[in-house]
């Protein structure tokens, strides 16, 4: 496609002569190459530098609150006077969000990703996915806003008499939930879409409609990358702070019922962090300490969804 | 994402009877419901806060500074202009870093070599960490720089860059994927070095790919509100930010003060600073899908 003519013209100055690509490098080369390696391992040094600003503060919390206690304590009272540092409650305001999220976002993120890969025309697609991105692009701050005053006051209150609290996990799982819908959609369609054509022929040659089609052939062939998007969803749900922070509450509960308020590890990050907190106090630890369990928690999801991933590739 | 494969074109040219049986009808009905109900969301979301928001669409938002004592005139002047600051710093930081990264990663690095395998899982994971563990990341960087302010336009945008910085890289990388190998060994045939190749001609191929990635990344930045917490942006700031090192406050931080507030004036003042805000993304992303479009090239 492309004429000779600014091929030659880039490479007139050079001169580059006869010699042999290995041999001809140059000092300054070397130093760009340098500067290019050094940017990439800049991605290893945050990963390096998370946990060292994380574990530092933590040790100092650890000094003073055993790891047992703060693991399996069921009372989480860190400002008030018999300070209780057990974390239990905020993890189980986190489960109960995103276990709420999660009950959302699957199905219609799976709905959406199965009509887009299986049903939906090339030009309906370039409509709809934009519009899909667009929601993951949505702050969640104006997430968590319209948690507080759309869904807690019109729509779970008036229109389906949910009796719920000002602030609660019912709330702030269901906006959690559509906020990962994209997420879902996007990484399963990827994965239906790579489904090779020849399955979905075969299926068709043999009979099956295209819903047949859809549910026993290109969805468990498409599974672990189904899988691996629901858990990188999960992920999201686990770290998502504002609109927690916002909506579900500052009240540790451990507590099954989602009407109730609950805050998450993330929600308690939030609250205590718009504070004054001190180097080196024990709120500025407890701080990190809830963070470095936060972050141990989504590093195993992570890995996990990285784990299936790699599964589906090695099948194509 | 992967770049998708459009596979189904064979399915949907041969409709077939059986596809209309009840059971199809109401499965294609259960999928049309999931995407009608993403959209209905995302309208009911923005009409709504419209309406919450109507009565502040006045000169006094983009003009007056945010005040607790005034909450009729409380404005985003100190928001508006810290965002800016804040964005084009982090831009700064992530684009420059993000792109070598990249180009380093996709053109040069010998992936069966264990460090670059490691580099690999690294930014797949950076990728998904809660963003408020970049501003604990932030808070401790500068606590070991040594600087005693956290509240600064340049530690907020440190944890913005390494935030999006994993997101550039990654898109970066898939634009400069998608310049063919033709254009690389056509350029190394003619005599140019493999820097030389990159420099000239993939680089210059991959702009609209890394361009509309970038843009988007930097749309997520945007609205980012965890890290600015965690990092301590001031709640009230009265001034303007002079530089790098000036305290500030920020979009979603503001709309996060103003939502925690009992009075109803200011969550008028938050639903007209979410539409702003809101206005901000769409407009960046906009901006990315017209690149997209326009200067995209397909090989």
């Amino acid at each position: 496609m492309t004429t000779t003519a600014p091929i030659i013209s880039v490479t007139g100055g050079d001169d580059p002569g006869p010699t042999s690509l290995a041999g001809s490098r140059r000092p300054g080369e070397m130093v760009v190459m340098l500067l290019l390696r050094v940017a990439a391992f800049v991605s290893v040094a945050v990963t390096v530098g998370i946990v060292i600003a994380l574990v530092g503060p933590a040790l100092n919390f650890f000094q003073q609150v055993p790891v047992s206690d703060f693991l399996f304590g069921t009372t989480w009272r860190p400002n008030f006077a018999p300070t209780e540092y057990g974390a239990l409650p905020l993890v189980a305001g986190t489960l109960m969000t995103t276990l709420v999220g999660m009950i959302v976002a699957i199905p219609f993120g799976l709905g959406a990703a199965m009509y887009l890969s299986e049903y939906a025309s090339p030009r309906v697609r370039r409509v709809l996915k934009p519009v899909l991105e667009l929601l993951a692009g949505i702050p969640s701050v104006v997430y968590g806003f319209f948690a507080l005053q759309f869904i807690t006051p019109t729509l779970l209150r008036a229109w389906l008499g949910v009796e719920v609290g000002f602030t609660n996990a019912l709330a702030a799982g269901i906006v959690l939930g559509v906020m990962i819908i994209p997420t879902i959609a996007s990484l399963s369609e990827d994965a239906m879409s790579a489904v090779p054509d020849a399955l979905r022929q075969g299926s068709l040659a043999m009979g099956a409609n295209r819903m047949q089609t859809t549910l026993r052939v290109v969805f468990p062939a498409a599974i672990s990358g189904i899988a691996a998007a629901i858990v990188l969803g999960i992920s999201r749900g686990v770290g998502e702070t504002m609109i927690v922070a916002l909506a579900a509450g500052s009240q540790p509960n451990l507590s099954p019922d989602v009407r109730e308020g609950m805050q998450t590890m993330t929600g308690y990050i939030a609250n205590t962090a718009g504070g004054e907190n001190i180097v080196g106090s024990v709120s500025y630890n407890t701080l990190f300490a809830v963070g470095l369990l936060l972050f141990m928690i989504t590093l195993v999801i992570n890995m996990i969804s990285i784990v299936l991933v790699r599964r589906i590739r090695e099948v194509y | 994402m992967a770049a998708t494969v459009v596979a189904p074109q064979v399915l949907s040219t041969s409709k077939r009877g059986h596809d209309s049986s009840a059971g199809s009808l109401l499965f294609l009905a259960a999928l049309w419901l999931s995407l009608a109900m993403a959209i209905v969301f995302l309208m009911t979301l923005v009409v709504t806060t419209a309406v919450d928001g109507a009565g502040r669409f006045d000169s006094a938002l983009i003009t007056e500074y945010g005040s607790k004592l005034t909450p009729d005139t409380t404005g985003l002047r100190a928001a508006l202009l810290g965002t800016l600051w804040l964005m084009v710093t982090t831009a700064l930081l992530a684009i420059p870093i993000g792109i070598a990264a990249a180009v380093y990663l996709e053109e040069f690095a010998d992936n069966t070599r264990w460090y670059n395998r490691l580099v690999e899982l690294n930014l797949q994971n950076l990728a998904a960490i809660p963003s408020v563990i970049y501003g604990m990341l932030a808070v401790g960087i500068v606590a070991l720089v040594g600087i005693q302010r956290t509240g600064i336009i340049l530690v907020g945008a440190v944890a913005l860059g390494l935030l999006i910085l994993p997101v550039i890289i990654i898109t970066t990388r898939e634009a400069v994927r998608a310049v063919p190998r033709e254009i690389r060994e056509g350029s190394l045939a003619l005599g140019a070095t493999p820097l030389q190749t990159t420099w000239r001609q993939v680089l210059p191929s991959a702009i609209p790919g890394i361009a509309t990635g970038t843009i988007i990344a930097l749309s997520r930045a945007i609205g980012e509100a965890a890290p600015l917490l965690i990092v301590g942006v001031a709640v009230t700031v009265r001034f303007d930010p002079t530089g790098i090192m000036s305290a500030f406050t920020a979009m979603p931080i503001q709309i996060f003060n103003w939502t925690s507030e009992s009075r109803e004036e200011f969550k008028v003042a938050a639903a007209a600073a979410i539409i702003v805000l809101l206005g901000m993304v769409l407009l960046l992303n906009g901006l990315a899908i017209f690149i997209r479009n326009k200067f995209q090239r397909r090989w």
